[in-house]
């Protein structure tokens, strides 16, 4: 790391995935990112004091889903296995790099997820993005990491609320290693279907966000 | 700071990336993009979170672990991380990151070869499902005119272009369909040098880009 170098870093900060400004939700929201914020603290007793407890319950929750993930992508029981606890390992790895502020718990490892995936699974080369710069050195604000982890809550309901047909294509598009156009193999659906139903899927999620 | 990107990537494309579906040139051309578009970047990261709402709440997804499987993470963790090597990447370089580890360095290192009429181009190794290629177009030179059979974006990173319809400075996409005859030209001030990927073979009119297509591998 080039901490102390004479020339100042940038560091530019993305927007939030669903846009500027913190959500004004209605109370029961706290409620509902309880949850991912309890998330958020296994993964600071991981980082900070190599909490094994707190990772056994992270690992009872995500790793069968990460093993799900990959046997609908492709991988046979004993290769999801591996590779689920790879992820899992991974997960007490980079604990420090985990951002509250920019992710939930859950879509942190749905990236080490799929990342594995394309490694291993794809076994295709994957071509890394600048990063931003941000350190783990910055610890985020108390109030942004609240925000990001209740605007994840209200993705989680408007998922949930998606008509069945929706809900099911978002589904076929994440988990089955999927095209559109293998979808629409698969499903028997035109292509154009596919595509409107997807598109009108975003359109209800944009607007659940608002 | 840069200039404004005004042509973007599409939800579908965010979608897929997020999914990890993609084949390897269309990552790479996403991964260059978001290096230098926020606005994307932002728009990954809410495609991500989809993915991980998904990952979290899908009852039929979810497949129980082997026995010993957490002694087993346990031991894997005791093992210590695995060692990553940090790319060397230069700054400032008109090349973002992805784009310089695929080609092994800066623009000096780019192996051009050329395809006539002063275009060069040269292929990036990915997965054969699909292309990638890095174009040199000379300042006001036109492109061979070509139509499609699947997809293809192209992403300007010096200079710019102009097709019938629009204008493409660094960091702008086009995204071309198979519907689509376009004659881009690059932009009179500086010589366009742009990222180019496809999932199938361009087709060229006329007989002499045809054989040039064959030799040249596109």
């Amino acid at each position: 790391m080039n901490v102390g170098l004479e020339t100042p870093k940038v560091v530019r900060r993305a927007p939030g995935p669903f846009g500027a400004g913190a959500v004004k939700g209605p109370a029961h929201m706290n409620e509902l990112s309880d949850a991912r914020m309890q998330w958020v603290s296994h993964m600071h007793r991981i980082r900070d004091d190599q909490d094994s407890r707190a990772f056994a319950q992270l690992f009872e929750h995500f790793a069968p889903r990460v093993k799900g993930f990959l046997i609908k992508s492709g991988a046979d029981a004993s290769l999801a296995e591996e590779v689920a606890q790879e992820v899992m390992a991974t997960c007490w790895h980079k604990a420090h790099l985990f951002d509250p502020a920019r992710a939930s718990v859950a879509t942190w490892i749905f990236t080490i997820a799929r990342n594995r995936k394309i490694d291993v699974l794809r076994k295709q080369r994957r071509p890394e993005p600048e990063d931003l710069g941000w350190g783990p050195e910055e610890e985020p604000d108390q109030a942004d990491i609240m925000a990001l982890q209740q605007e994840a809550a209200q993705l989680g309901d408007a998922i949930a609320e998606l008509p069945p047909a929706q809900r099911e294509l978002i589904e076929k598009a994440y988990f089955g290693d999927l095209s559109h156009s293998e979808i629409a193999a698969q499903t028997g659906l035109p292509l154009g279907t596919i595509k409107s139903r997807i598109r009108l899927a975003l359109d209800r999620l944009r607007h659940n966000m608002k | 700071m840069e200039q404004k990107i005004k042509h973007h990537l599409t939800d579908e494309i965010l979608m897929a990336y997020a999914a990890g579906t993609l084949p390897e040139a269309f990552n790479l051309m996403v991964a260059t993009h978001i290096s230098l578009c926020d606005e994307c970047r932002s728009r990954l990261y809410a495609f991500e979170a989809v993915g991980g709402e998904m990952l979290d709440q899908t009852p039929s997804n979810v497949v129980a672990m082997d026995n010993g499987s957490l002694a087993a993470t346990m031991a894997l963790i005791a093992g210590g991380a695995q060692d990553e090597v940090t790319p060397v990447r230069a700054e400032g370089s008109i090349l973002p990151g992805p784009l310089q580890d695929y080609v092994g360095g800066d623009v000096g290192d780019i192996s051009w070869r050329s395809v006539g009429m002063g275009v060069k181009q040269a292929i990036l190794p990915t997965s054969s499902d699909a292309s990638a290629r890095l174009l040199y177009i000379p300042a006001g030179a036109a492109m061979p005119d070509h139509g499609h059979h699947g997809t293809e974006m192209t992403m300007v990173l010096q200079g710019a272009f102009q097709d019938e319809d629009d204008y493409f400075a660094r960091g702008d996409v086009e995204v071309a369909n198979s519907d689509l005859h376009h004659t881009p030209v690059a932009d009179i001030h500086e010589d366009c040098i742009c990222l180019a990927v496809t999932d199938a073979p361009l087709r060229f009119k006329g007989l002499v880009p045809k054989i040039a297509q064959r030799f040249a591998r596109i």
